[in-house]
């Protein structure tokens, strides 16, 4: 399984990572490699085989809907890069 | 006076009780013990010598109280200084996960595992490198630079959990808190010489562990031995309401008396000895299989007979649960950020500037398994043939109680052995993939010395839930050998 630079291209976009010429390259090699040696499990008959998910019971607990206390805002706050009147600061996201 | 780092977690826990030393005194040695080899070393990622400190006064404190009451139950743990791999949050202490994109965050909380065990009376030292978030098995792929094997410099501690190993065999702390997704505590633990718990999926709370691939990733310990390792594990083990997929299934008291096995059934699978290994890893094994025996244990070849397949299926589901759990790091919330002019300019500037090349490497990855059109061939595909995986465990502890193998196919390697063919690398994980992908726990401990004296170890799995028996096992055969006291000169 080849992948194309223009794939890896792709699938920088995707995942929202800025790539060097560099590592476009060598992503393109390595990850055809890795897709290669992975392309071993198409060979396996799975056809009456259930997906394993978890590997627990499946269960779904409750626990009760009650008030907790959560830490303060300004602690919060504290690790974020950029904050302004209690909320997170980000660069522009619509054109003005 | 003997050297108190020397000492094992157990033999530290009754001169606390006794009074002979206090957790003061044992925590400034560890503290001297790190300022004179962590140069050498690079075990640790953040030292915390003043919480420490205070912790051991405090543990004293209770120390005193409780020897004047007399009798109650106290934790073995109480006063015991110990490491936490760094990607383990503790309140107010920088947490990056061997990451660019975490340098500075301070957790607002603590994870439960480290929580429970500074309620047992551990003394933190500090956090431990790691692989960049977990992902890598020689803790090279640390944005903060390698750790270095404490018995051979030129080599790799193993990884992801390579600073908790590396600072238990070089004797900076009696026990440290790793993690293990795919082999990242048992693997370190063989490469160091020391003895390494991943325990059972669902067993020890996650909450607080930065998440790599959720249905995959465990909270474990390393110590020098089995019995130093249980008190680490009573404290954090349990159910925890934070963590929906920890169990609520009772922890069971061990009794770690005695060295007899007799009747229990061990299972050696044959695809766990394979071309290509090293012929000494091969034979120490074996030899430690036969030293159980001598102990009643009865041996018995079995077959897993889809063991070929858990590489594939672990490097399709891991990046692909990495590849969501990573999705956070926007440079919104917390970390550094690389500025730009919008929004989704920032976002490709910053996870592009500040992820390293592995961890990038299975973002795309996983996000390429994950895509349209490609789902079904790799991620439901790999879901379908790990079902295959699990089902092999299921049917083998059908007739034996515990899985003796090798843990990785080599001891130590040299750093920068693999840099270059990240496929090689993930072949180093080969015979520690098949427990995670069961759920099931391991322990991994020493069994001999390779002819460049690197450590080898041996891996017992048992049934998911069932650490006891893997504590008694490996307990017992370091009751009758002596290559977990084997300590490297540094």
């Amino acid at each position: 399984m080849a992948l194309t630079i223009e794939e890896v291209r792709h699938i920088a976009q995707l995942a929202r990572l800025k790539l060097t010429p560099e590592e476009e390259r060598r992503y393109t090699e390595q990850l055809s490699d890795i897709l290669d040696y992975a392309g071993r499990l198409s060979k396996i008959d799975t056809t009456a085989i259930p997906p394993t998910a978890s590997v627990l019971p499946l269960r779904a607990p409750l626990r009760p809907d009650a008030v907790r206390p959560c830490p303060p805002q300004e602690l919060i706050l504290r690790n974020a890069p950029s904050d302004q009147e209690g909320m997170f600061r980000v660069p522009p996201v619509l054109d003005t | 006076m003997t050297d108190l780092t020397t000492l094992s977690l157990l033999e530290a826990a009754d001169l606390l009780r006794s009074g002979d030393v206090s957790s003061r005194e044992l925590t400034q040695a560890c503290l001297d013990r790190i300022q004179d080899t962590e140069s050498k070393i690079h075990a640790f990622l953040t030292l915390t010598p003043d919480l420490a400190l205070k912790q051991a006064e405090d543990a004293d404190q209770r120390l005193t109280e409780w020897r004047k009451e007399g009798g109650k139950p106290l934790p073995h743990t109480w006063g015991i200084p110990v490491a936490i791999k760094d990607v383990l949050c503790l309140e107010g202490v920088p947490t990056t996960c061997g990451s660019k994109i975490l340098e500075g965050f301070r957790p607002p909380y603590t994870a439960t595992s480290v929580g429970r065990l500074i309620d047992a009376g551990a003394v933190v030292l500090g956090k431990t490198n790691t692989d960049e978030f977990a992902m890598g098995s020689s803790t090279e792929n640390s944005a903060f630079g390698p750790t270095y094997n404490p018995w051979d410099l030129s080599r790799v501690p193993g990884g992801s959990s390579g600073g908790s190993a590396a600072s238990v065999a070089s004797n900076m702390c009696y026990a440290a808190l790793g993690t293990d997704t795919g082999g990242s505590v048992r693997q370190p633990a063989s490469f160091c010489g020391v003895t390494g718990l991943k325990s059972s999926y669902g067993r020890v709370s996650r909450y607080g562990l930065i998440a790599y691939g959720s249905s995959l990733d465990t909270v474990g310990a390393l110590a020098h031995s089995a019995a130093d390792l249980l008190p680490i594990f009573h404290a954090i083990a349990g159910h925890d309401p934070l963590d929906s997929t920890s169990m609520p299934d009772p922890v069971p008291a061990v009794d770690l008396d005695g060295t007899d096995l007799a009747g229990l059934r061990i299972g050696v699978p044959k695809e766990y000895f394979i071309e290509g290994m090293q012929h000494e890893v091969e034979i120490a094994v074996q030899e430690a299989v036969r030293v159980l025996e001598t102990l009643g244990a009865v041996a018995c070849e079995i077959s897993l007979p889809h063991t070929d397949l858990a590489l594939p299926v672990y490097y399709i589901i891991a990046p692909a649960e990495a590849s969501a759990n990573l999705a956070r790091y926007d440079a919104v919330r917390y970390g550094p950020r690389l500025e730009a002019e919008d929004l989704r300019e920032q976002y490709f500037a910053t996870r592009g500037g500040l992820f390293g090349q592995e961890v990038k490497r299975r973002i795309m990855l996983g996000t390429y398994a994950l895509s349209a059109g490609y789902y079904d061939a790799y991620y439901g595909q790999a879901q379908k043939v790990r079902t295959l995986i699990k089902g092999d465990f299921e049917a083998a502890f059908k007739d034996v109680d515990l899985i003796a193998c090798p843990v990785a196919p080599t001891t130590a390697f040299r750093l920068g052995e693999h840099s270059e063919d990240p496929l090689s690398m993930y072949l180093e994980d080969v015979f520690t993939l098949p427990a995670n992908l069961a759920g099931v726990p391991g322990i991994a401990f020493p069994v001999g010395f390779d002819s460049d004296h690197l450590p080898i170890g041996m891996q017992l799995n048992a049934p998911h839930l069932g650490e006891a028996v893997l504590f008694q096992a490996a307990s017992a055969y370091q009751e009758v050998t002596s290559w977990h006291k084997e300590r490297p000169s540094l």
